[in-house]
């Protein structure tokens, strides 16, 4: 990749730029989803993309989830390359039939012929007071879905390797912006650059406990950890990037170093991505274990909209730091 | 047949017309055969009594051009140009099958032959069938999409999903529904306020046309215009086959139920698609009894060989085979 200067974009931005790139890059690509073509995006994630690209290759679809995907499966299965948008996450429950039931399993049902070389983009994630069917995390439903790669970027940079990454995959991907990080900031270099999927990123090393954070918790583990410093506590920080594939061997690596594991996402900790990363370092690590592997994420209850609701709902650094307390005090 | 259709449809066309039906006939009879004995394990959805819509609408399609299917896609596989040796072994599990024993009778499929899969979700192709013709479109490669689906699937989200966005898009596509009158085992007067699907296609803005789905030059012909309409890049169509399933929604009876009678089941039998064409065919003087006797026999033979190569197929090796192909591996 080129390193040359450092140069400071939006995440959304390099969203849109990532995007823009890709279509210059291969005119098999194209954009397909609700408000994406002449408005730009509700996020304004799109913006300018139809103006230079056209109406062909970005496309303002119906409020249609199901058929949405499914222009994407079939275009797909027959050459293309498409990058389609459900606007939230949420709405992924609106395509889980395309999503789940024919995208995923059209290779395995069909003896490996079919190809299907499809992104799906969406925004996930409280924080903007969008209230209980605009504001999930879902990986937990998608992860369950043999067939499926799931991706959730937690900055800029990361972003931009990973949706290169997605589009020239040929498995159905499903890459999931932050709402509420689009005005982050970070270092993006120009042009394509790939960030291979199933490759987690140790953000910052320590040795006293292990935190991995999905997608925006990842800002807050960064938090955490510079107010644990302060008390003498070193904490490695693992940001997985994609959580289908999963690296576990780079977490299990972590877990042997530092014998404490603390999980943070922001989705329901019942049935959450956390349980199952959590069993699978016991079952390659249970030696090493000096304390029960921690969970931190969202109470049993859909996504509330009050301010004060919501920024109780959704884990932070005091809620990690917390956590990693916890994991500490205990001798195993 | 009137005789200017005799003029306007070549003897090719015709015996091409005719071979498929049969094709899938044979094959279906002997599927359900196979099923009653437990050769085949899951469920099977036959197709005898539909074989005029897949032939009609298929024999109007180029090879290169598309098909989406539905839970009873046999028949659209063999119209397709599916052959009967991986058709068994997949109706079997076999390693051998078209999706190595991995899809079944439900899922059957040959991307190869532009046939986009046989759906066990009702509706669910319509949207796929929709992102096939977009790339068509795309690619400005003069292909057409046609998107199989029965009645029952028109009441279903993603077919008005998948219907609107294709007319809203101006796709090379065509609404291909075959109304048997049953969404499974409930009557279609049961299930909707309507008596023609086609009724519907103008809610969408596309020509919608009813013909009869036991006359197979009836539902080439309306293949036809719908086509070369779509292939002009004029947009999509929906032409409405009233047809009938011989046996049950799923398994090789048919009398004798609750749902409906054996009466109508009769009087439907006595439209046999293939018999009313094998009468027209002799009375036109295209092909007489004999000859069509010939064609049973020579595609009977073929299928027998099917199923010896089925039997004698192995299955698929848990060890090696379960996890092959849940993802494409990077290249």
């Amino acid at each position: 990749m080129a390193e040359t200067e450092e140069r400071i974009i939006r995440y959304n931005d390099a969203f849109k730029e990532t995007l823009a790139e890709l279509l210059r890059d291969d005119p098999d690509v194209f954009i397909a989803g609700e408000d994406v073509g002449r408005y730009g995006g509700v996020f304004q994630s799109f913006a300018g993309l139809n103006a230079e690209f056209g109406d062909e290759r970005v496309v303002d679809t119906p409020i249609a989830e199901q058929a949405i995907i499914g222009l994407g499966i079939g275009a797909a299965a027959v050459g293309l390359r498409p990058i389609v948008d459900l606007m939230f996450m949420d709405f992924v429950m609106v395509a889980m039939d395309q999503i789940a039931n024919q995208a995923a399993k059209m290779k395995y049902m069909f003896g490996g012929k079919a190809t299907l070389p499809l992104t799906i983009t969406t925004t996930g994630g409280a924080g903007l007071g969008a209230a209980a069917q605009h504001s999930q995390s879902l990986e937990a439903w998608l992860v369950h879905v043999p067939g499926l790669k799931v991706v959730f970027p937690s900055n800029p940079y990361d972003l931009k390797g990973l949706l290169v990454s997605c589009v020239r995959d040929d498995n159905p991907t499903i890459f999931t912006l932050h709402k509420a990080m689009l005005g982050s900031q970070g270092h993006v270099p120009e042009g394509l650059y790939e960030i291979p999927l199933g490759e987690a990123r140790v953000v910052r090393e320590g040795s006293d406990a292990t935190v991995v954070a999905i997608g925006r918790m990842v800002s807050e583990a960064e938090k955490a950890a510079a107010a644990l410093a302060e008390e003498g506590i070193e904490i490695e920080i693992i940001d997985p990037r994609t959580l289908m594939p999963f690296d576990i061997e780079t977490v299990i690596k972590s877990a042997k170093k530092t014998n404490r594991i603390v999980i943070v996402h922001e989705a329901v900790r019942h049935g959450g991505i956390g349980a199952e990363i959590a069993a699978q370092i016991q079952e390659e690590a249970f030696d090493y274990l000096d304390a029960p592997i921690g969970r931190i994420a969202a109470p049993f209850a859909p996504v509330p909209f009050s301010p004060s609701l919501e920024r109780a709902y959704v884990p932070d650094a005091a809620s990690i730091i917390q956590g990693v307390k916890d994991a500490l005090h205990r001798n195993g | 047949m009137p005789p200017t259709e005799q003029t306007k449809i070549s003897k090719e066309v015709l015996f091409d017309l005719h071979r498929r039906m049969v094709r899938i006939r044979l094959l279906e009879e002997a599927a359900g055969q196979l099923a009653s004995e437990a050769k085949i394990p899951g469920f099977i959805h036959l197709y005898v009594g539909e074989e005029a819509v897949a032939s009609g609408g298929c024999v109007a399609l180029k090879d290169e051009d598309q098909i989406s299917s539905t839970h009873r896609g046999h028949g659209h596989l063999v119209a397709k140009g599916g052959q009967f040796k991986p058709m068994m072994a997949e109706f079997m599990g076999k390693a051998t099958g078209y999706c190595k024993g991995k899809g079944g009778s439900m899922h059957i499929s040959d991307l190869d032959l532009g046939m986009l899969g046989a759906n066990g979700i009702v509706g669910a192709g319509v949207p796929i069938a929709v992102g096939a013709a977009f790339a068509n479109k795309y690619k400005n490669n003069g292909l057409v999409t046609m998107a199989f689906f029965g009645d029952g699937s028109t009441n279903i989200g993603a077919f008005h999903e998948g219907a609107n966005m294709a007319c809203a898009l101006h796709l090379p596509i065509v609404f291909m529904c075959e109304n048997n009158e049953y969404a499974e085992y409930t009557a279609r007067d049961r299930v909707m306020a309507i008596t023609d699907v086609a009724d519907r296609a103008a809610a969408y803005g596309m020509p919608g046309v009813i013909v009869d789905g036991m006359d197979v030059v009836a539902v080439y012909e309306a293949a036809r215009v719908a086509v070369e309409r779509a292939r002009n890049g004029e947009g999509p169509s929906m032409i409405e086959c009233k047809t009938y399933r011989f046996y049950d929604h799923a398994g090789v009876s048919g009398l004798g139920r609750t749902y409906r009678s054996d009466e109508e089941v009769k009087e439907w039998m006595e439209r046999d698609p293939i018999k009313l064409f094998e009468a027209q065919l002799a009375k036109a003087k295209v092909m007489n009894e004999e000859q069509a006797k010939e064609i049973h026999a020579e595609i009977q033979a073929e299928i027998d060989e099917a199923i010896e190569f089925a039997e004698n197929s192995p299955m698929p090796d848990p060890a090696v085979d379960m996890l092959t192909d849940v993802y494409t591996e990077a290249s």
